[in-house]
């Protein structure tokens, strides 16, 4: 516990993970580790008590009579009672006193998300994030993959669903986590409160690749947001080269449209991520590589080396095939 | 001598009983003929004495702690470096899930059952348990389950959904094959094991108790077993009705936990973990109970505030029932009834805090003996309120929600189950050693051993706080480079290499000593408790006279000589039974002679829970052998002599 306290301490002056709890960049975690500091003093004095204790009690040997040798094993001194009486107590109210403590920031937390001005649904899939930002007007939502952007300052609420089994959506350094469930609708509110690129993760196991299910979270200013919405309700680029008309090809008549949608063209799965912006993201497959031609390349080429027992067949492409696809994927950012 | 038929019709008067009249080597020499196992390996079969079957409980739990240790080093070693490729993602999850079902269920729950039924008859002054045989086929079917499920492990059958089980990973859908199966079945097979030796337990700590020994006079390990023994009566029913309604699911196309089917996912949830909290307190009591005793033989005194311990150890198995759903904070149910829970899970941490009141006043009262069992209680003490401490951070739900399934979770849970049962259960093997074979351990390679598992522990798991806290969750086969991830899982696989040497050091330490350590008299540490008023080993009946119990310390307090009763019969095994609350002596009661037919029938059950994973219409065929054995197995052979009444 004291270590620890130490460790928290240092981590809370110079943190910069864009993975951790102790990042405190959203309103909930702010408060979570507002409230892990006040447990961590409270229960650090209570180690130290117990040890204290503990060592005493074994370093003081030989002082008393209260053994066996001297017929006098069930004594006991008068001090034993009111200490015991005073020990229960401040137990009592230590523990009402951090009980109290976690309600009043779980009512906090839940007011958090009262007044929502923008709403998303993220749906789970073996081992990918399905996002929609919905509107009313369906022609001003916006559907991506494996990341989320964020405008700081604004209350988000996040619908959360699942197309198989159990996961639990997690970014540590907005606020804790909530399952996705199949069969069931949860949700959880988000309030960034710091521009900044986090990650997020599936942190309930969710079969094969649950290591590999992370979520790109990118927290904005109000106008780099609505810039970045405002490319999403694009529909893909037109091919220009020959090599990119290739592609484009392949992927629209052969076996890639029957899984994946890219907006503007007949490529209109809706089973597998969708590739509408796909350049545009930081990385590959839910967080499994960073994005970059040469990983491109190795995704599309040979997925099933790359992330084992996804649900992206490897199908054999030949050279030009795949020289084409890449080109292509490339210019839909 | 005569038949057992022949002595049946003899009037009572006339039969052979102990007494100041047959007392001594002849008494000895009788009763070991009528208390021993038959010869020959059919014999080592036949037993039916808990000494035995504790003995063999143990043993085997040790066997897969070993196993599910071999596993844990695969883990760290992948885990050791980010983006490792030593273990591929699919292989990595059997081993997760092999390792926490094997330690949950193979080992921590087996091992402390197996400790309480070859130390509570001793400990309560009696010859046996309450149902031998039922304790025999106990232990045959906890070892059918864990051959099931490792040798499925071999076979690339393994489980692979974790020990957890959640559907519908695990259901029909995504749990394709015969691995979820297999768990599941493996789940039937200790819940049928752990309840046949708990109600065997419950019975012989109600009716067996040595003459004088009221409740308020057992010893505190034996109030553990009383309390984890009724704590597995009550929850192993709902893992069972759970894993039941998976199988179910899976084999004959029920939708409990089919969402799409209006069935509910968190079903199970529900279920899993009403057994699954309870489930710790059933590994960690025992582990109180180990406690208690080793704190007062080497703290030279009684224990401070008996009646405290005793009810402290209740609460805890009463409020075990009522913090399941802190398991499921994060599963979006009704927030104001996550306060009930919350303040649940808290209230834990009184009755835990005056049992190690308790402890240490006893400590500060007494002159303790720094001997290994006692450095394993220091070291319990010290490692586990970490861990009770970090329970009480978890329960609070804002922290909960960062910190669930998190590296956070995997240090407070072994920082309980390792600091809190697996410190006092070799303290506690080190303690008993001698009574078992006779021998002591020795004390320097103890010393040595506990101080690397100690370190070792804390270098292991300490950092796996930070990693969960820097966004490390659980269950996953690799992490990426630059989350500040890399120190504490590098320091975390040295610390759990440090383990294992120490554990191989413990584990070479019980053989020298079992081979070559120095003989044991029967009480070599002067302890207070009924166990060691006999010889180290026990003969197969135990005492040759049943003794008289006036103070919860009886070895402290009778003087030079035991008071014991007389009047048992000595040519057939032959039981008093006591009154439940006083232990007056009530009635005398024969005792099942060994017999290979809880053997055979955990071999016919074995073959229809095996089956029954390939065909739903096994259970039908298969009752039919195991309804053969079971009649065998009650046959009566021989007009039993009647139950009857003491006379005194």
């Amino acid at each position: 516990m004291r270590r620890e306290g130490l460790l928290a301490l240092l981590c809370l002056s110079g943190c910069s993970g864009a993975q951790t709890a102790f990042g405190g960049q959203g309103a909930e975690d702010a408060n979570f580790i507002q409230l892990f500091t006040v447990f961590m003093i409270v229960c650090t004095v209570m180690y130290l008590l117990v040890s204290a204790a503990l060592i005493v009690a074994v370093w003081r040997r030989r002082r008393t009579a209260m053994v066996v040798e001297d017929r006098n094993h069930r004594a006991t001194s008068g001090f034993v009672r009111p200490a015991l009486i005073g020990w229960t107590a401040l137990i009592a109210i230590g523990l009402t006193a951090l009980t109290l403590a976690g309600f009043f920031t779980d009512r906090s937390n839940a007011r958090n998300g009262s007044h929502p001005q923008l709403k998303l649904t993220v749906t789970a899939n073996q081992w990918w994030w399905d996002v929609e930002y919905d509107w009313a007007d369906v022609s001003k939502s916006v559907r991506t993959a494996n990341e989320i952007h964020l405008p700081v300052g604004i209350p988000v609420e996040v619908t959360l669903k699942s197309n198989d089994v159990i996961h639990s959506f997690w970014i540590p350094n907005l606020a804790g986590k909530q399952d996705l469930i199949p069969g069931r609708r949860t949700d959880a509110q988000l309030l960034p409160r710091k521009t900044g690129l986090y990650r997020g993760q599936c942190a309930e196991f969710c079969g094969t690749q649950h290591a590999q299910m992370a979520l790109d979270v990118t927290v904005e200013s109000k106008a780099d947001f609505e810039k970045w919405y405002g490319a999403q309700l694009q529909a893909a680029p037109v091919p220009k080269t020959p090599l990119q008309l290739a592609g484009y090809r392949y992927i629209t008549t052969r076996e890639c449209a029957s899984c994946h949608n890219i907006s503007g063209t007949s490529a209109g799965g809706q089973i597998a991520p969708d590739l509408t912006h796909f350049a545009g993201r930081r990385s590959i497959a839910a967080g499994t590589l960073p994005m970059n031609t040469g990983n491109i390349y190795g995704w599309v080429a040979d997925p099933q080396s790359q992330k084992p027992g996804n649900h992206m067949p490897t199908i054999g492409l030949k050279a030009d095939d795949l020289h084409g696809i890449v080109a292509y994927l490339e210019t839909l950012k | 001598m005569k038949s057992a038929a022949e002595r049946a019709k003899l009037p009572p008067a006339d039969v052979p009983r102990d007494g100041p009249n047959l007392t001594g080597e002849e008494l000895e020499t009788k009763l070991s003929t009528t208390w021993s196992n038959p010869p020959g390996f059919v014999g080592w079969l036949s037993s039916v004495d808990h000494k035995d079957i504790g003995r063999r409980y143990v043993i085997t739990a040790l066997v897969f702690l070993a196993l599910a240790g071999v596993l844990a080093i695969a883990m760290r070693l992948q885990l050791a470096r980010p983006d490792n490729d030593l273990i591929g993602a699919a292989r990595y999850n059997e081993i997760f899930t092999m390792h926490g079902t094997t330690m949950m269920f193979l080992f921590a729950v087996p091992v402390m059952q197996g400790m309480q039924i070859y130390l509570t008859p001793l400990m309560i002054g009696t010859r046996s348990n309450a149902f031998p045989r039922l304790n025999a086929f106990s232990y045959w079917m906890y070892l059918a389950g864990g051959l099931l499920l490792w040798i499925a492990f071999v076979l690339n059958v393994g489980p692979d959904i974790g020990w957890f089980a959640y559907p519908p990973l695990s259901g029909p859908q995504f749990g394709v094959g015969k691995r979820v199966d297999i768990w599941a079945q493996m789940i039937t097979f200790t819940e049928v094991a752990a309840l046949a030796a708990a109600v065997s337990q419950t019975a012989t700590l109600h009716k067996h108790k040595a003459p004088g020994m009221s409740l308020a006079r057992m010893p505190i390990f034996v109030w553990a077993t009383l309390v984890t023994s009724l704590m597995v009566i009550f929850s192993m029913p709902s893992v069972a009705l759970a894993s039941g309604m998976l199988l179910s699911d899976r084999l004959v196309g029920t939708h409990f936990y089919n969402p799409a089917e209006r069935g509910d996912a968190l079903l199970w949830q529900h279920l899993f973990w009403f057994f699954g909290h309870p489930e710790v307190y059933i590994i960690f009591l025992p582990a109180t109970g180990f406690v208690s005793e080793i704190v007062a033989t080497f703290s030279r005194r009684s224990i401070v505030m008996y009646p405290i311990v005793v009810m402290s150890l209740v609460a805890t198995g009463i409020l075990a029932f009522g913090l399941w759903v802190h398991h499921m904070f994060a599963t979006g149910l009704p927030r104001i009834g996550y306060s009930f829970y919350t303040a649940a899970s808290m209230s834990v941490a009184i009755p835990t805090g005056l049992q190690i009141f308790c402890w240490i006043a006893t400590l500060w009262e007494g002159r303790p003996q720094l001997k290994v069992p006692l450095l394993y209680v220091i070291g319990f003490i010290f490692t586990f309120v970490i861990g009770g401490l970090t329970g009480v951070m978890i329960a609070a739900v804002p922290l909960d929600l960062q910190l669930h399934d998190t590296y956070f979770i995997v240090a407070h849970f072994h920082y309980v189950l390792i600091g809190g049962a697996v410190f006092p259960l070799l303290g506690a093997i080190t303690y008993w050693f001698p009574k078992a074979t006779g021998r002591l351990m020795s004390e320097t390679l103890g010393k040595i051993a506990f101080w690397m598992i100690f370190l070792g522990f804390q270098l292991a798991f300490f950092p796996m706080h930070i990693a969960g806290i820097y966004g490390m969750p659980r269950r996953v086969y690799t992490y990426p480079a630059g989350m500040g991830l890399e120190l504490p899982n590098m320091l975390s696989t040295l610390g759990s290499l440090v383990v294992s040497a120490a554990v191989l050091l413990f584990v070479v330490n019980l053989v020298i000593s079992a081979r070559s350590g120095r003989r044991a008299a029967p009480n070599p540490w002067d302890a207070p408790s009924l166990e060691w008023a006999t010889s180290c080993p026990p003969p197969p009946y135990n005492f040759p006279h049943i003794p008289l119990v006036s103070s919860r310390t009886p070895l402290w307090d009778a003087g030079e000589k035991l008071p014991v009763v007389y009047g048992l019969r000595v040519e057939d095994r032959e039981l008093v039974l006591t009154t439940v609350m006083s232990a007056k002596p009530d009635v005398r009661e024969p005792s099942p002679e060994p017999s290979p037919w809880p053997l055979i029938g955990t071999v016919a059950t074995t073959a229809m829970f095996v089956c029954s994973i390939f065909s739903p219409w096994a259970v039908l065929v298969g009752v039919v052998p195991v309804a053969l054995a079971l009649t065998a197995w009650f046959w009566p052979k021989s007009p039993a002599p009647e139950r009857e009444p003491v006379i005194s």
